[in-house]
């Protein structure tokens, strides 16, 4: 088999990039390659303790049910069955993932009791002297089901007559910014535009949901510690989130939990969810014996978040040169029975939006859509792989309309610094272009003299300013039960916004919380050569851009009306609350208290901008 | 019946970091009583190199050489707060924790070498070998571990340092999306070639050449790593994975590698990268993160490829070679595309 190889093309950007540096750029080895290689290191699963017990779930076989009764008797009574684990032992049994950082609502039970949406919901726990006899009795339990219709496909749920997935978003939808059922992105007008295009070209894509596959399942092993604390090691691909999580689930102070992790046998986003940690540390408590929970291969893969499946349709206006005039898309994510990330994700995959091209005109509506599937979770690249693919396969059928070189084609319209990106910030420490350039160059992929020489430091300085806007306000949260049903892609009947260009402040980097918060980033800034922009210019345009014909006054300050904040902030609440002060936490307060008040979570009390 | 060759492109770029910010991570680097350092994190080793380019990092801002520092992670009661590994976040956010840590570390560790010498501290440079010297008076000089021991038993000083990264979160437009997703953006393109067996279906990537521009490459060596096994992932997540093969309808789903398709090491693509370097101004050192990022352009150079080879567009992944033979099917035979632009 032929080899792969690699190169450094030092000769680009170099008078962006000192070489004056002892240890980073150097090949050197990891501190823990030994002990890898020679399987040695010690991952969660290689602690062992005297008397561990198993804990296992019995899930539905259902994608839809209500659970009438349960019936644990037969198991109860099975060999080495020591403890049965119900929804009402969960103090807190309710909970979203990003409550750590006050996003969305609680809307997921770890055990459930009511209702199961989606098959594999686990209902109730076993815990037991071994693995074996856990499994056996798992299978005795007596679940009466009343099943339920169930709707598995992204755009059948957002029918009125769907069933209801999840009753926190009885819509099927994520409620966005308290207002609609979708996470929209508005930027020129792209109708005008596509009336004006030489070719419209279509396209719908569609992605597969996908297994991390990480070679370690995920799980936890929690043991009593001294001083009524709980250990527990984890597979966690996120240590103070599990410790969080687990914290507000079992209603205990942080302060009786000692999470130990860090060496993880592959994660690739499916070890974010938290899940495993609060079931092992409560079994512990609920029997004051260690206890290990951990997915065997088929829950990883059924039971356990995949990457989503998405669907995204894309509409470019091209004109004969190849110059995309205006783009749209209307997205729609899958994210199972219950939120988790993916609603978070499509702000991200929003953001994204057009992809690396400097577009003139951009609408998206991104719709976080309820099935009853196992919920979906983060995988690497998520809220973008999926978006990229259906943009990458596009500008193909884009380059066949126009008969262009699609590397070329991708030259022509690539983002360069200094220009405007749709989130209505400016494009800076791009790389496009030299990346199209040298795989072309590598791949004998002939580009025509004028793309080679094209270059991403080289702005267009037509492309600074942001164009004014048609914004609609369809899709308000319930509008489809109310029978209102708008297309699900953006509106073609809205008006130019009156509103100021920019609503949101730019952000920076800040050093220090606290006292020290106000000095701008310096890290990493001294090997940085001085003609990189600051952050602060960030959406002020380039100096080193020709200038536009008119200099671009400063934009207004923000207006005075509340934003909304992303955070599901409650409406028309001053986005400043009154300060209060802090009461110092005693050991035993109960850690769910930042949790239940969106944006005041312990981990980022005090370092909210406003 | 026959082998059809094709060849596509894809470039993408990829936001590093958690979107909107609001994550912050912090760094604890401390000196032991002769002149080693350890650094305490709570960040989690994925098996991408989180301990070492951490370690690198430090040994860098610190002057000493990394030899002489460790890193210990992700025990709660020791590591300070840190959100986590996802997102592309943990170069960016635990190694800019890390320089400041390890720059306030270095800062105690001049002035107690300075006492030691009789010198401004500001007249200090350190060798990154183990040793301390008066600018331009290399023979005036003081080694890392004597001034460690000075620190800590005559001068009653704690060589530490703290650090943290945060980037505020942004807020959201709801009708405009208005925000600042995120601070800087590595970027990619690929040029892939394969061939299509236009009688079984079956896609054989031959070879795959790429850019990757990564910011500072950290360490050369995990980069390639990274770049390496993620492209071969993105080929697999577009010919081969699924949890769901009839998705939306979730019958036959796999339960064990026998039944979810992979391909294994053996198949490991021959893959020629080009690595760029345009370091981001808020990234440690410039690096950005190439390990989410470098699947992504593979899965739609493979789709663009599979049309140029037999003129079948698979827009819904992954390319099973049933869809393909339905595709040819449709078209009355394969159609081969060629180079459809006019030079």
């Amino acid at each position: 088999m032929a080899s792969s190889s690699i190169e450094f093309r030092k000769e680009l950007f170099a008078d962006e990039r000192p070489e004056d540096l002892n240890e980073i750029g150097k090949p050197k080895q990891r501190q823990d390659a030994l002990g890898h290689v020679t399987g040695r290191t010690a991952y969660f699963d290689d602690h062992k303790f005297e008397g561990l017990l198993h804990m296992r779930c019995v899930r539905s076989p259902h994608h839809h049910a209500r659970i009438r009764s349960v019936n644990t008797s037969a198991a109860e009574i099975m060999p080495g069955v020591v403890r049965i684990v119900r929804p009402q032992d969960i103090p807190n049994n309710m909970n979203t993932m990003l409550s750590i950082i006050g996003f969305g609502r609680d809307d997921e039970a770890l055990l459930q009791d009511k209702k199961v949406a989606y098959k594999g919901e686990p209902v109730i726990a076993i815990i037991g002297e071994t693995e074996l006899q856990v499994r056996n009795a798992c299978k005795v339990v007596q679940v009466d089901y009343e099943v339920l219709p169930h709707v598995l496909d992204v755009e059948e749920a957002l029918t009125p007559q769907a069933p209801v997935v999840n009753e926190e978003y009885p819509n099927n939808t994520f409620d966005y910014h308290d207002l609609y059922d979708h996470q929209k992105l508005r930027f020129g007008d792209v109708n005008g535009a596509f009336a004006k295009a030489d070719h419209v070209i279509e396209g719908e894509y569609q992605m597969s949901p996908i297994e991390q596959a990480p070679m370690e399942t995920c799980g936890a092993i929690a043991a009593p510690e001294t001083n009524d604390r709980y250990v527990c090691y984890t597979s966690t691909q996120a240590l103070f989130f599990s410790l969080g999580l687990s914290a507000k689930f079992l209603n205990v102070s942080s302060s009786r939990l000692h999470f130990i992790g860090g060496t993880v046998g592959g994660g690739f986003g499916g070890k974010v969810d938290s899940l495993h940690e609060p079931m092992a540390v409560l079994g512990s408590m609920l029997t004051g014996r260690p206890v290990k929970f951990m997915w065997d291969r088929a829950e990883e893969m059924q039971v356990g978040a995949p990457r989503g499946a998405e669907r995204w349709r894309l509409k470019d206006g091209v004109m004969n040169d190849g110059r995309i005039v205006a783009r749209e898309f209307t997205g729609f994510f899958d994210a199972g029975a219950y939120t988790r990330l993916s609603s978070y994700a499509i702000i991200k995959g929003t953001g994204h939006l057009p992809g690396p091209y400097s577009i003139p005109n951009v609408a998206a509506n991104v719709y976080c859509v309820y099935t009853n599937r196992t919920p979906a979770t983060a995988m690497r690249g998520f809220g973008i792989t999926a978006v990229d693919f259906a943009i990458e396969a596009h500008m193909d059928k884009v380059a066949e309309a126009v008969r262009m070189n699609p590397i070329e084609l991708r030259i022509l319209n690539a983002y360069r610094d200094g220009e405007m990106k749709a989130h209505r910030r400016l494009a800076k420490n791009t790389a496009l272009i030299e990346c199209c350039q040298v795989a072309a160059q590598k791949g004998n992929w002939a580009i025509r003299p004028e793309f080679s020489a094209m270059s991403s430091l080289q702005g267009d300085s037509a492309k600074v300013d942001i164009p004014p806007t048609v914004v609609d306000h369809d899709g308000k949260i319930g509008d489809r039960k109310r029978g209102v049903i708008n297309d699900a892609a953006p509106s073609k009947d809205g008006q130019v916004s009156d509103k100021p260009t920019s609503t949101v402040a730019p952000v920076t980097a800040t050093q220090a919380m606290g006292e020290a918060a106000r000095e701008p980033a310096r890290v990493g800034a001294d090997t940085m050569p001085s003609r990189v922009r600051s952050a602060e210019q960030e959406s002020m345009p380039a100096r080193d851009l020709p200038q536009p014909p008119a200099p671009t006054p400063a934009p207004p300050p923000a207006p005075a009306v509340p934003q909304q904040s992303a955070f599901a902030a409650p409406q028309n609440t001053p986005s400043d609350p009154p300060s209060t002060p802090v009461v110092p936490s005693t050991q035993q307060e109960p850690y769910t208290r930042g949790f239940k008040r969106p944006g005041t979570s312990p981990f980022v009390r005090g370092t909210r901008r406003r | 019946m026959a082998v059809h060759k094709g060849r596509g492109f894809s470039c993408i770029n990829y936001p590093i970091g958690m979107n909107l910010g609001g994550d912050p991570s912090q760094a604890l680097v401390h000196s032991t009583p002769d002149g080693k350092f350890m650094v305490t994190l709570s960040a989690i080793d994925l098996g991408q190199g989180m301990k070492q380019v951490s370690r690198q990092i430090a040994a860098e801002t610190l002057g000493v050489p990394i030899e002489d520092v460790y890193v210990d992670t992700a025990d709660s009661d020791t590591g300070p707060h840190d959100m986590g590994s996802f997102a592309s976040r943990g170069t960016h956010r635990v190694g800019n924790a890390v320089i400041q840590a390890a720059r306030e570390a270095r800062s105690v560790m001049l002035d107690a070498a300075a006492e030691e010498l009789e010198v401004s501290a500001a007249d200090l440079e350190t060798d990154g070998k183990g040793n301390i010297h008066v600018k331009g008076a290399p023979s005036r000089t003081i080694a890392v571990a004597d001034t460690a021991i000075a620190a800590q038993f005559r001068q009653g000083r704690t060589i530490s340092g703290r650090g943290i990264f945060l980037i505020p979160m942004s807020d959201v437009d709801p009708d405009t999306g208005e925000m600042t997703p995120v601070s800087c953006f590595a970027h990619a393109a690929v040029v892939l070639d394969l061939q299509v067996d236009d009688e079984t279906g079956e896609v054989e990537v031959l070879e795959v050449n790429s850019a990757y521009e990564v910011g500072r490459a950290l360490n050369p060596k995990m980069v390639e790593q990274q770049l390496i096994g993620g492209a071969w992932m993105g080929i697999s997540h577009a010919l081969f994975e699924t949890t769901e093969p009839h998705y939306p309808n979730r019958d036959y789903g796999a339960t064990d590698f026998n039944h979810y398709l992979m391909p294994g090491p053996g198949q490991v693509v021959p893959h020629h990268i080009a690595v760029l370097e345009r370091p981001a101004e808020d990234a440690p050192y410039g690096g950005k993160g190439p390990g989410e990022m470098c699947a992504n352009p593979l899965l739609p150079a493979v789709t663009n490829a599979v049309y140029n080879a037999v003129g079948v567009r698979i827009d819904a992944l992954p390319v099973t070679p049933e869809k393909i033979l339905r595709g040819i099917k449709a078209n009355g035979g394969a159609r081969p595309q060629g180079q459809s632009w006019e030079v």
